[in-house]
């Protein structure tokens, strides 16, 4: 493999941790709720992906387990936030801030243990394509599932009913519930859906990523994960194309080590968060555009009553 | 038979007293079944938590070396929050005041001027306020997101002091510590009593307090915040201006965060290193929540929160819990703390089932 198709394939892998993450919060997002807990869920995740694999030696059920969990996680979230009325910024926060504890707590007896990363999957003869086999076609199943999961979301939220149901919830939950769609049932199933996806990002990242257990290693990607979704200003391909490039970002380090460049290594690892806030400010700078596109009732409370 | 939350015409000044307490009997009752899974002893760790930090002096001025920065950074943060204004990242802008007032002792290491600690005060505080100003000034002109400029500014803090850690500022003779040298004495706060490390900078949150509360109870410019989060269009109408919530309440947590980034340089910790901000910015964001954003309720909250930190000290050595489980019993707390505010503006009323007029919705 050359330095270039070894980049190009690295892109992509990195790009399917941030790009599950933010597809899962997408749809949260698009029906109206914020779930800052991301960061969160994808710690309790990858670790309970690590250890499963680990004791079992089966990515399988590591995947599960980990999904679970982050569905669990993301329970505690819509309970709170959507049951119990709460500040959805502050229940975010506060399931962030256990979730990390959980995680530390679930990897404690796991710290730098390594696991074997299951084999890519190797489509036969568009493979040998020169430059694009090895980059396209020779990945982590994981890794095509998720973008095909891109399209496929991207074509419910715009051309279905289920999306259309998603989408007034998140516009006008008091006009989606006069129109008789279920307003509380579809905020608890994306959420449900946001912690699931989560949980595989944290399964990814912890067990075919890079496969070997370290506290605090989902290290700010679920937040990224949630800038994404700013970024792409509510729509899954611009999403997708974000992951993308937040993915050759955090290969950046690999890169500049590799041709021995002299920058400092804290720099690099900055680069990804220094990016983040520049292309936020960019994006956002044009308010009518954000508001646009925003879901209009993101992150207010719903307690049922008429209107506002 | 139904349960439904119906909004209360006004507050409940009894749930929003005993919200927090129903928190923390809940968060206490599910860590007893955390502790049964991980097979550790129940009684003696609730005695390493609550008992054991008031067991003698120096375990009592402990309390208060951690009360200190909480309370500040808290009671910076809840002024923001009741303005909605979301600045998570008092962690990193915690991170700069220390460094910033670190450049002192570390550039002038062999001085002994009395203008040390007032220059690294100084330092502290603008530093904290820079890092915030970033955010305020990425908010109020492109309109940005300060949840997460705040937050990834935090990351970039971080990496900053690993980088003078592990370069410029590492002490030549620290045997490859990441670490700067040990400050001189001038460059440190004296301590209150003699033999333990609870230092004169506790004056610091106390004043800071006081000004919190007369600026938000007694101050039109509390009122107009205040205003401000709970209804921006009206708070607009008004002449009320959002951009100067969004300076003043981030400048004034930068201020809050980078004094008391300062005081654990030049207080307990004594040079610069890694671990020095113990997570304060993120814990200080669960106190201003379980002090109601008030300004009173804060300093009982910090105090929870700062015997909290110390019993979970306690409870690593007397019963090996790991520290992992402080956080967790902290985020439950948050957890149930929002979960029973609700009971604050809702009342539960059971809703007897009517049958649905559904012919003129289905026909």
């Amino acid at each position: 493999m050359s330095t270039l198709e070894f980049f190009l394939a690295g892109t992509l892998s990195a790009a399917t941790v941030f790009l599950l993450a933010a597809l899962g919060e997408l749809v949260v997002e698009k029906s109206g709720l914020l779930n800052l807990g991301v960061e969160g869920m994808m710690a309790v995740s990858a670790a309970v992906g690590f250890v499963v694999t680990f004791e079992t030696g089966s990515h399988i059920w590591g995947f599960a387990l980990a999904g679970l969990s982050g569905v669990v996680i993301s329970m505690v979230f819509a309970v709170v936030a959507i049951t119990f009325l709460a500040n959805q910024v502050a229940t975010g926060l506060a399931v962030g801030i256990m979730g990390l504890g959980l995680s530390a707590l679930i990897g404690r007896e796991y710290e730098s243990r390594t696991i074997t990363s299951p084999a890519d999957l190797v489509i036969p003869y568009l493979s040998d394509l020169p430059l694009l086999g090895p980059v396209l076609f020779q990945q982590n199943i994981v890794v095509y599932l998720t973008f095909l999961l891109a399209v496929v979301i991207g074509y419910t939220l715009t051309h279905t009913r289920l999306g259309l149901a998603i989408r007034s919830v998140g516009e006008q939950p008091s006009a989606a519930h006069a129109l008789g769609f279920p307003v509380y049932l579809i905020r608890y199933a994306t959420v449900a859906f946001g912690g699931l996806l989560a949980g595989f990002a944290g399964a990814y990242a912890s067990t075919i990523y890079t496969p070997l257990w370290a506290d605090g290693m989902i290290a700010g990607r679920g937040w990224i994960a949630v800038a994404l979704v700013v970024f792409g200003t509510w729509k899954t391909g611009r999403v997708a194309f974000g992951a993308l490039l937040f993915g050759m970002i955090s290969l950046g380090e690999l890169i500049a080590q590799s041709m021995g460049a002299r920058i400092p290594s804290q720099l690099l690892s900055s680069l990804p968060y220094i990016v983040t806030i520049i292309v936020l400010a960019m994006i956002s700078t044009n308010k009518a555009r954000m508001k646009l596109h925003a879901p209009f009732s993101l992150g207010e409370v719903y307690d049922g009553s008429e209107g506002r | 038979m139904q349960l439904r939350f119906e909004k209360r015409l006004h507050q409940s000044k009894i749930m929003l007293l005993a919200a927090p307490f129903i928190a923390i009997a809940l968060s206490v009752v599910l860590s007893c079944i955390l502790l049964v899974v991980l097979k550790k002893p129940i009684l003696l760790t609730f005695h390493s938590f609550f008992i054991a930090p008031f067991e003698n002096f120096y375990s009592i001025t402990e309390i208060f070396l951690k009360f200190g920065p909480l309370l500040l950074i808290a009671q910076a943060l809840a002024v923001g929050f009741r303005a909605k204004i979301w600045n998570i990242g008092a962690e990193g802008q915690m991170v700069i005041g220390a460094i910033a007032a670190s450049a002192v002792p570390v550039y002038f290491v062999d001085s002994t001027s009395g203008w040390l600690l007032p220059a690294m005060i100084v330092l502290g505080a603008l530093g904290g306020m820079a890092w915030a100003a970033i955010a305020a000034f990425l908010r109020t002109q492109f309109n940005a997101n300060e949840i997460l400029v705040t937050l990834m500014l935090t990351s970039i803090a971080l990496q900053l002091l690993y980088f003078l850690l592990l370069g410029p500022w590492k002490d030549p003779m620290g045997f490859n510590f990441p670490q700067t040298v040990m400050f001189q004495d001038e460059a440190l706060f004296p301590a209150l009593f003699s033999g333990v490390r609870l230092n004169v900078s506790i004056i610091f949150p106390i004043l800071f307090t006081i000004a919190v509360w007369l600026f938000m109870e007694k101050h039109y410019g509390g009122y107009k915040l205040v205003v401000g989060g709970l209804a921006p269009s009206a708070a607009g109408y008004a002449g009320f201006s959002s951009k100067k919530a969004v300076w003043g309440s981030l400048l004034l947590a930068g201020f809050a965060a980078g004094i008391a980034g300062m005081s654990e340089v030049a207080g307990p910790i004594g040079q610069l290193q890694r671990s020095m901000t113990s997570g304060y910015g993120y814990s200080a964001i669960i106190v201003a929540y379980l002090g109601a954003l008030n300004p009173i309720g804060i300093v009982f909250a910090a105090f929870f929160l700062a015997v909290l930190h110390i019993g979970g000290d306690v409870a690593l050595v007397s019963a090996g819990l790991p520290i992992s489980a402080v956080h967790i019993f902290q985020g439950m707390i948050l957890i149930f703390y929002l979960s029973a505010y609700a009971f604050v503006n809702y009342r539960l009323r059971v809703v007897q089932p009517v049958t649905q007029p559904d012919s003129a919705v289905s026909s």
